[in-house]
């Protein structure tokens, strides 16, 4: 098992999901995380995960990939997904794709966590 | 638009093999002339996107069931106000026009299938050439 490239944190449910990388582009990379992911998934009933976007520079279509595939899991277990913290230029991304009808996204992780049911 | 056939004169050209640490470099390195060049914020947003996106597809998707050990061709030309870029991979091709369009609801919970959209969304030109295993990119800054 390689290095974490995620720093995971649990409050009041929720678990909060940081990235290490400022980029999150290439395949191997967007890999181990979409399997790390996974992994804290498989772990609850219903997960609710909250991804923070704060350090986050870059990202690629596969990453995009990787978070569908990931709200898709989470939605087959009847779970929350919320982003947040995402930089406007990566916001765009989210927009020009229109997956930001697809994900719940919001400002700040504070405003993710008071979105989330019960 | 660019004819993808057509080689970018001048262009530095570079076979990059599947190698993440060669691809990271090759980009910074463009990205560094790049932004030499005037293209900083929202352009090198684009550009990075756009050539993580083509190498991506060439690798991922051009390449998919062949060697791992076949390089790529990239090319790039930068000049004050003007960036082009062509990636040309060794596999058999596809259709760009063949491809679902990501953003119509019953595709938006689909994981892939979103670069080409991507790379044309952030460059001013893409084109491909008609087997479909090159792509040809131009990046035209606003004031240029």
């Amino acid at each position: 098992m390689s290095e974490s490239r995620l720093r995971l944190s649990e409050n009041e449910g929720v678990t909060l999901v940081e990235f290490v990388d400022r980029n999150i582009l290439d395949e191997a990379n967007i890999q181990a995380i979409n399997e790390e992911i996974t992994g804290e998934i498989e772990k609850s009933d219903t997960p609710r995960l909250l991804i923070s976007f704060s350090n986050v520079d870059h990202l690629s279509s596969a990453a995009l990939g990787a978070l569908i595939t990931i709200n898709n899991k989470i939605k087959e277990k009847a779970g929350e997904l919320h982003l947040a913290n995402i930089d406007p230029q990566i916001y765009e991304v989210f927009v020009i794709t229109r997956l930001n009808k697809l994900f719940n996204i919001h400002d700040t992780t504070d405003e993710a966590r008071e979105a989330f049911a019960n | 638009m660019p004819d993808a056939n057509t080689h970018i004169e001048g262009a530095h050209v570079v076979d990059l093999a599947h190698d993440r640490d060669a691809i990271t470099a090759l980009i910074e390195q463009i990205l560094g002339v790049a932004e030499q060049n005037g293209f900083g914020g929202s352009a090198a947003f684009a550009i990075r996107l756009a050539i993580e996106e083509a190498i991506t597809n060439a690798f991922e998707h051009g390449h998919k069931g062949l060697s791992d050990d076949l390089t790529i061709r990239v090319e790039h030309r930068i000049e004050p106000g003007v960036f082009e870029f062509a990636v040309e991979d060794q596999g058999p091709g596809f259709q760009p026009s063949a491809l679902p369009d990501p953003t119509l609801l019953e595709n938006l919970s689909k994981p892939s299938g979103r670069g080409v959209m991507l790379m044309k969304a952030y460059m001013s030109e893409v084109s491909f050439n008609a087997q479909g295993n090159r792509v040809k990119m131009r990046y035209i800054a606003p004031s240029a």
